[in-house]
């Protein structure tokens, strides 16, 4: 008797009001996440007098664009694809050639015990190049070249960041969690290894031919 | 014969629909997390262009977005067809160098921020890649001037065959 009283509830339009819902998210969903290329802008200089630095010659990587998207690597022509083994073999110089970057021997903590190709005490020996690489494009430089230009110079710096960090730590740079204190150390440490030293001047027309 | 019509007549039950609604629920779940509204309207065609090194943007809420492009084709009868600058949602309209107006931008932008996400403020630039790079270098001075250092290039990510990739 009892459970005459009390019909079940009709379920069946619950669906209907679920698919609605869910068609409505469906067409207002953009999947796209935001991905892109970080960059930090230099700060503006406090005085309007130029502070000039003094680099070496050889420490600077000239990387020209010109008004019609032509690219010169330290005064020659160069293919943007190029870029990158060039950037690595500036920043490496493996065979310590005078022309290239001088290197500096440097001491990088590590944490203790991380890896084991690292003395007990974590510290990581070893030279760290001096290079800088400026980066000057002409006001007619399209965008699409540019960001190609920056990508092959991050990427350059990327591989070896990675590099290192497989060999020291059998890990991906990628990989390393920056909510970990042990390996956000890891990462910062070899950010001051392989330091993303790309410098832009102020901007100006570099001219070139048409 | 018969035995078959029998089988059949009893076998048109109607289907159990009661987990239909939790199936269709949980799709619904998986939207309402996934989805990132689109809050502003984009008047600038902007085609960014493609890299390998792209990183995801973590916080979106502390991301502002300068959009640079032509007008797309409705906007293009009144603002022409000279590449614009768009601060979120606001179309800069007016020509030359817009410094005011980008500084006003990121004092307002970072008015919203909590005090200690201040200086984490990030520009997302997002930039035709056949404007020129005047324009850019321009609206990069004035964020330069503005204090708002962090800018990221909007990029999508390109996949390589050749050489190593990540």
């Amino acid at each position: 008797m009892a459970s005459r009283e009390t019909p079940e509830v009709n379920g069946g339009s619950l669906a209907d009001i679920a698919f609605l819902l869910l068609i409505f998210f469906l067409v207002t969903t953009t999947m796209d996440t935001d991905t892109g290329i970080t960059r930090l802008l230099p700060p503006e200089p406090e005085d309007q007098q130029e502070t000039e630095v003094k680099v070496n010659k050889r420490n600077v990587l000239v990387v020209l664009l010109n008004r019609s998207d032509l690219l010169m690597v330290g005064g020659e022509v160069m293919d943007g694809l190029a870029l990158k083994e060039k950037t690595v073999e500036f920043f490496t110089n493996p065979r310590g050639d005078e022309s290239l970057p001088e290197l500096e021997e440097q001491e990088v903590q590590f944490p203790p015990g991380s890896s084991s190709l690292l003395p007990p005490d974590g510290m990581w020996r070893g030279s760290v190049s001096k290079g800088v690489i400026s980066l000057q494009n002409d006001r007619s430089t399209t965008y699409g070249k540019y960001l190609q230009v920056q990508n092959e110079l991050v990427a350059a710096v990327n591989l070896l960041r990675n590099d290192f960090c497989k060999l020291y730590f059998d890990k991906e740079y990628d990989e390393l969690n920056t909510n970990n204190p042990i390996e956000e150390e890891i990462q910062l440490g070899i950010r001051k290894i392989y330091k993303m030293n790309i410098s832009e001047s102020d901007p100006k027309s570099i001219g070139g031919r048409n | 014969m018969s035995k078959f019509k029998k089988s059949t007549g009893k076998g048109l039950q109607k289907i159990n629909t009661s987990s239909l609604p939790d199936i269709v629920f949980m799709l619904l779940f998986f939207f309402m997390v996934a989805t990132t509204m689109r809050e502003t309207e984009v008047q600038v065609r902007v085609k960014v262009p493609e890299a390998t090194e792209v990183k995801k943007l973590e916080k979106k809420s502390l991301v502002s977005y300068i959009y640079i492009g032509r007008p797309v084709a409705q906007m293009a009868r009144m603002y022409g067809t000279e590449p614009l600058i768009q601060l979120n949602d606001k179309l800069v309209s007016e020509e030359g160098i817009p410094y005011e107006a980008i500084q006003d931008f990121v004092l307002f932008e970072r008015e919203k921020l909590p005090e200690a996400d201040k200086n984490k403020m990030v520009m997302s630039m997002r930039i035709d890649q056949d404007i020129s790079m005047g324009k850019v270098d321009d609206v990069k001075q004035a964020l330069r001037r503005a204090k708002s250092l962090i800018i990221n290039y909007s990029a999508k990510k390109e996949y390589r065959d050749q050489g190593r990739q990540r």
